[in-house]
């Protein structure tokens, strides 16, 4: 009778040693273990595959060769000249794009800080554009910014010829502007969360100090808020890397001449719909790497990690 | 915090949150104006207002079958989110067991995956491998449990002190009993924010549904919208009217719940889930 709840223990305690001291977690974190494996890494893996050989749309049930060609893709993706103008494009929305949206969002994110009044009508007002489909601002965007549109007669004559959206060196702007728009509010998020944690006692001696308030704005609000700061650019950059449905509609698939394109509408336009799955599968690799590097060096000058 | 003088604060609060709004009241007025007039006075009409856009759009977009689309997409990926999600935010927040800090890094890890760099395998695995497209379960199936949902959930769990834990053990209540009778009712607010989070991710998609869905019965608004303003404005006697009342149907949803529970919506809730 003494010896049987033992030997359970010394068991238990086996169990424990190999599954851990809560096996049942294994069970409740499976299907999001086994969605992770489906949906993410198996994928992940494929991509993979996909762009180091002859990959082509096959009919149904039949059964192909997809012969391995080594780094053939990338030499396709690498020397073909509209993939060269869509990064191109992407640089044009980052020097825009990150800029105005880290200044935008800390300059109203320190103003929202301190507001007494109508702080709910101001914060649901930034954070509209946030929470509503891309696909139903782009809509009210068309309609502004087309040759007609209220932008164009606000402007009178000074309204650009060709409009916004067909002219060549304005498209890619107005699509910067237009993601500042609908994702400040977010940022602003971030920005007012990383001002909770600045503590007050370094502005009360800066003003003993007699620093005014710009001082202060600069050398201890813009210097505090750094780790969010960084957060903001590695966000943004992955918003413009992954731009698709701005360009698709905005300016009617990457228009005027491709001055609009980005990476993924190139690996939609040439990988599903002129199938070719190899090299959109390349491009999304070499995309992802070059979002990997630019992260590493906004790392290291933001974050101050040397 | 830099003391700026209240008013100069007020003021560009004001100026900016006009500017942001601008873009939603003219959506609402060009949905209701029979002609566009683009003019600066037809911002601000005064009359001839009218509902013809709506019923306009209604004729081209089956405006109640993709609204159910959506509805449908929508509520799968929050079912799964928040039963398979908050089992697996509870595993790693509070349980111990073989493979947990490799699940923990897979939650960082796929957080910075980019969707694009899955966009070709997902679509020749689902469309071509298991034959889901036009289906909602391939709608669902890449957005079905939100990581940053799992790692909310996760965050919200921690927070709980441990005694609790440790005296409904004690009890005897199984992981499950806990789960739903301690631990769930506690971060009950949380839950609505995750909820919220995870809500307008799936209702504003647009890549992943117009990439697999080519029935226009399938497809959810944001989809059929977008075909729309791509393929057939053209032909509408006032396209812009039309587009902007589906626009104004596509966003009043989303918006409306975002208003409705915007305390969900603060800073301290979102930085708990971003500072880790």
């Amino acid at each position: 009778m003494t010896a049987a709840p033992i030997e359970g223990g010394v068991r238990r305690n086996r169990v424990a040693a190999f599954f851990g001291r809560h096996p049942v977690g294994m069970i409740l974190a499976a299907p999001y273990a086994v969605y992770i494996a489906v949906v993410f890494a198996y994928p992940l893996g494929f991509s993979l595959w996909i762009s180091f050989h002859d990959y082509f749309f096959a009919a149904p049930g039949a059964v192909v060769d997809h012969p391995f060609v080594g780094f053939d893709n990338y030499k396709a993706v690498l020397t073909d000249p509209a993939v060269r103008q869509s990064f191109g494009n992407i640089l044009i929305f980052l020097v825009i794009n990150v800029p105005l949206t880290a200044a935008l969002a800390l300059i109203l994110a320190v103003a929202l800080n301190r507001v007494v009044h109508a702080r709910t009508f101001l914060r649901v007002a930034f954070y509209v554009p946030y929470v509503t489909a891309s696909v139903a601002v782009v809509g009210v965007w068309l309609f502004l910014f087309n040759s007609g549109g209220l932008v164009n007669s606000v402007l009178g004559p000074l309204a650009p010829d060709p409009s916004w959206l067909v002219n060549e060196g304005l498209a890619m702007p107005v699509i910067a502007l237009f993601v500042v728009w609908k994702q400040l509010g977010f940022f602003i998020l971030l920005y007012l969360a990383a001002l909770q944690n600045v503590p007050n006692e370094l502005y009360e001696s800066a003003s003993v100090d007699g620093a005014n308030g710009w001082n202060k704005f600069w050398s201890i609000t813009v210097p505090a808020v750094r780790p969010a700061t960084a957060l903001v650019v590695i966000l943004a950059l992955i918003t413009g890397a992954n731009l698709f449905t701005e360009p698709y509609l905005l300016t009617g698939g990457g228009g005027p001449n491709g001055a609009s394109t980005s990476p993924v509408l190139l690996m939609y336009q040439r990988g599903l719909q002129q199938g070719e799955p190899d090299f959109a599968a390349a491009l999304g690799v070499i995309l992802v790497i070059g979002v990997l590097i630019v992260a590493l060096i906004n790392r290291r000058f933001i974050e101050g990690k040397d | 915090m830099a003391r700026w003088p209240t008013a100069v604060r007020y003021v560009v609060l004001f100026l900016g949150a006009l500017i942001f709004l601008f873009p939603f009241y003219y959506m609402l007025i060009g949905s209701l104006q029979s002609e566009p007039d683009t003019s600066i006075g037809g911002a601000f009409p005064t009359s001839g207002l009218t509902f013809g856009n709506y019923t306009d759009i209604n004729s081209r977009v089956d405006l109640v079958g993709s609204l159910i689309n959506s509805g449908v997409f929508t509520g799968g990926v929050l079912l799964c989110t928040v039963v398979f999600g908050v089992l697996a935010g509870y595993a790693l927040a509070r349980l111990q067991f073989r493979g947990r800090g490799t699940l923990f890094a897979l939650v960082l890890l796929v957080q910075v995956i980019p969707f694009q760099l899955l966009l070709v395998p997902l679509y020749v695995l689902i469309v071509r491998g298991y034959g889901l497209a036009d289906s909602y379960l391939g709608m669902i199936l890449p957005f079905a449990i939100n990581t940053t949902a799992v790692f909310v959930f996760r965050q919200f769990f921690l927070q709980l002190p441990d005694d609790l834990f440790a005296a409904a053990r004690l009890d005897g209540a199984g992981e499950l009993r806990i789960l739903r009778s301690v631990a769930l009712p506690l971060v009950r607010p949380a839950l609505l924010t995750a909820v919220l989070l995870t809500f307008i991710g799936p209702w504003n998609e647009f890549l992943w549904p117009f990439l697999i869905t080519k029935e226009a019965d399938m497809q959810p608004l944001a989809v059929s919208l977008a075909n729309y303003i791509s393929n057939v404005s053209s032909r509408a006697a006032n396209p812009f009217g039309a587009i902007l009342a589906g626009a104004c149907v596509l966003a009043a949803p989303a918006v409306a719940l975002f208003i409705a529970f915007q305390r969900q919506f603060t800073s301290t809730d979102i930085g708990s889930g971003v500072k880790g």
